[in-house]
């Protein structure tokens, strides 16, 4: 990653992006390609959850599937192509009151004329105690990165949606058996899961049940503790490994009450991504919306764009 | 900065070695394991005679992700004279692997 800095004194930004995931990155693209000038803001690297996507089947033209990480970097280095910049720098506040519109990082105070906030979302918590202590140790929020270090043994992915879903198939490859602990008795998963997962002899649902527990020996998971929450049983699960897949939840906290969020913290957008604040918008996983894919991500970052342009030009 | 290979390797110049040593515990098949590579690269030269920086292949070195109980990566680790001092897992932002260098 080459960080391109953004002049930091009076200049004032077109466009300032804050998170290059693929909202953000597309967005970046169709700005820049629209002879603004763009700057993407970005607490680690460019990729979002796409770039720790094993691979994606559903995404349109690559009927052989393509990997996640290199989807992503096709994806930055198109919007590059086009001008985009990127400021490796985290955003920690932002002032929407003022104009141009203010954007503080660790580095510095930036100004832009309009601001696309695509932050996206992160995987959700259980807020166990010993949780985060055994992060690293038994402990993921990514069977893709973790997965390789449990296999032939027995490991418990939570979650019932297509995140769970999939990491309950990536791991039945690797892990001796998957356990698949999920608060309902179905999974809310695409269709496409359900049957896939039931014919896969080493995966075993643990329905309409909760893990309560993490258990930990010299400082490694040793099992989770699952309560049925049908007949309020209780009973522990030895699990070297497990993949919390329960969600997702806004990176929205930067923001403190600029925007206008939902109950969870996703941000209240209209159709083209505006917010009720006129040259700011919102692109993405971060924003209130029914479907939270890469395709619909960049679909958004592409209306975003194309508002901000209309918004400046006015 | 080098990849090390072998644990004699490690041994001697991080478990024997003097001073500050960061090693970022890899996988050429991890995401954010990729995503952070070019803060390692740059730390490293940044660094340079100040802290030692090494990677480590988990699946080239089981043993010596083995040794340290590593189960997930990318895992940062700093070292001070031998002793491992500070440990970080998953993908962080340059200044906050800079940080944890002091």
């Amino acid at each position: 990653m080459t960080n391109l800095q953004v002049d930091k004194d009076p200049r004032v930004i077109d466009v300032a992006i804050v998170g290059a995931g693929p909202a953000g990155m597309t967005a970046a693209m169709y700005a820049s390609r629209a002879g603004l000038e763009v700057a993407m803001f970005e607490r680690i690297a460019p990729g979002g959850q796409l770039a720790q996507t094993e691979h994606l089947e559903n995404y349109p033209g690559y009927a052989q599937s393509t990997s996640g990480f290199e989807l992503a970097m096709s994806m930055h280095e198109q919007a590059s192509i086009f001008g985009a910049k990127l400021v490796g720098e985290e955003v920690l506040s932002v002032d929407f009151s003022v104009e141009p519109k203010r954007i503080d990082t660790a580095f510095g105070e930036y100004r832009a004329r309009s601001v696309i906030v695509a932050t996206g979302a992160r995987p959700t918590r259980l807020g166990l105690p010993l949780e985060a202590e055994l992060q690293g140790r038994g402990v993921s929020y990514c069977a893709t990165c973790d997965g390789n270090f449990f296999r032939g043994v027995d490991v418990v992915v939570i979650g019932g949606g297509n995140t769970a879903a999939a990491d309950a198939l990536y791991l039945s490859r690797i892990c001796n058996k998957v356990y698949v602990v999920h608060r309902r008795d179905q999974l809310k998963a695409t269709a496409i899961y359900h049957k896939r997962l039931a014919d896969i002899e080493n995966i075993e649902f643990v329905w309409n049940s909760e893990v309560v527990k993490f258990l930990a020996e010299d400082g490694f998971l040793e099992a989770v503790r699952v309560r049925d929450k049908v007949s309020g049983e209780e009973r522990d699960i030895s699990c070297n490994a497990c993949f919390v897949a329960i969600g997702t939840t806004p990176n929205t906290e930067f923001l403190a009450g600029a925007l206008q969020l939902d109950q969870t913290g996703y941000i209240f957008a209209d159709e083209q991504g505006r917010t009720a604040i006129p040259g700011v918008y919102a692109a993405g996983d971060v924003r209130q919306k029914e479907l939270r894919q890469v395709v619909t991500a960049v679909a958004d970052g592409a209306n975003c764009a194309e508002a901000a342009a209309e918004y400046l030009h006015e | 900065m080098s990849v090390v290979l072998s644990s004699e390797e490690f041994n001697a110049k991080v478990l024997n070695g003097t001073g500050k040593v960061l090693i970022d515990f890899f996988a050429t098949w991890c995401g954010p394991c990729r995503m952070i590579a070019p803060f390692i690269e740059e730390i490293a030269e940044e660094k340079a005679g100040e802290v030692e920086v090494y990677k480590i292949d988990i699946d080239q070195s089981p043993d010596i992700a083995r040794q340290f109980g590593i189960r997930g990566v990318p895992t940062l680790m700093v070292f001070e004279d031998g002793k491992p001092v500070s440990q970080m897992v998953g993908a962080q932002p340059k200044a906050q692997i800079l940080q944890m260098l002091g």
